[in-house]
């Protein structure tokens, strides 16, 4: 029985997870929108919905039939890869060595851009100000999926992971429809810094539990585990923190 | 066909970033997969490889990224 001791960490990897991927899909929407309007934007939007759901009923009947040692090692080195990635990315951003993802500037990229094919008469604007969403929303959504599936799948936690998924949308959703901006406050990275622990801790974990590691402590070895890549990730980023000056 | 190829290069893109870092967490799950099976370590000698080596090319990533 999935208790809230085992769902908790599976919904909060996901919800912040999601939170990321659906404020940088509601940016692109939100430019269409300013354009173009909300027609093209929402049309776009829908069919970026369906095709991800069209790729969650196809991979989850697969899922099932997939032996739980199999499935859990290969998840575990997806979300290992996945995990590092984000946590190197934050690590680096919060050094100052590259420059922090800014809504701000992709909103105004993705205006600029929208605008500039409106200037030169383009008959299919909609069509691409569509498109534009839909891919937004597809190559966002795709992030969501995997990260739900990852940290959900092969324990029983794809409903609990799925919650967290669906709460980030609907308070990216309310905050954006209040505010009507681009969600520029958002601390992006620290967020990713947050996540990328945390779901390299579950790749580890779940690895581990593939190649027939009986962890010490069962799913509280995750919460250690997630301790100790915080405490290496920030020491990390005071390691190689750059001067102020050097950025310039 | 270009949303199509834009998705595959990003579902490509969220694994695989820094060339160094994902062939060497390939590397240490091999690693600790051959520990595990040829050697019948235990689960803390597993575990430990698992961890150690994760955390050893994180850490080995950062800096190299600090000094580019």
């Amino acid at each position: 029985m999935t208790t809230w001791a085992t769902a908790a960490p599976a919904i909060s990897a996901a919800f912040l997870g999601s939170l990321v991927e659906v404020v940088e899909a509601f940016t692109i929407v939100l430019a269409v929108a300013t354009v173009r309007g909300w027609r093209p934007a929402l049309t776009g939007t829908a069919a970026g919905f369906g095709l991800l759901a069209v790729l969650v009923l196809v991979l989850g009947p697969v899922l099932d039939r997939v032996p739980l040692q199999a499935l859990q090692l290969v998840i575990g080195v997806l979300l290992l890869l996945f995990g590092l990635r984000w946590l190197r990315k934050a690590i680096l951003r919060s050094a100052g060595v590259i420059a922090l993802h800014d809504e701000t500037l992709a909103f105004a990229k993705e205006t600029a851009e929208l605008s500039e094919s409106a200037r030169h008469g383009d008959r299919h604007l909609d069509w691409i100000a569509g498109l534009a969403a839909f891919k937004a929303v597809v190559l966002e959504g795709v992030e969501v999926v995997f990260i739900v599936i990852a940290v959900g799948a092969g324990r029983g936690l794809l409903w609990p992971a799925s919650l967290g998924a669906l709460a980030a949308c609907l308070l990216v959703l309310a905050i954006g429809v209040i505010v009507h901006r681009p969600l520029a406050r958002v601390p992006e990275n620290t967020l990713k810094f947050g996540v990328g622990v945390m779901l390299s801790a579950f790749g580890i974990y779940w690895t581990g539990e593939g190649l027939g590691v009986e962890w010490l402590g069962h799913d509280a070895a995750i919460l250690v585990l997630a301790l100790g890549f915080l405490a290496v990730g920030l020491g990390l980023a005071s390691l190689v923190r750059r001067p102020r000056q050097e950025l310039a | 066909m270009h949303v199509l190829r834009l998705i595959v290069n990003e579902l490509f893109g969220m694994f695989v970033d820094d060339e160094f870092l994902a062939l060497s967490v390939i590397g240490v799950v091999i690693a600790a997969a051959i520990v595990a099976t040829v050697f019948h370590a235990s689960s803390v000698g597993t575990g430990l490889v698992l961890v150690v080596g994760c955390i050893g090319v994180l850490m080995s990533s950062v800096v190299q990224g600090a000094g580019r």
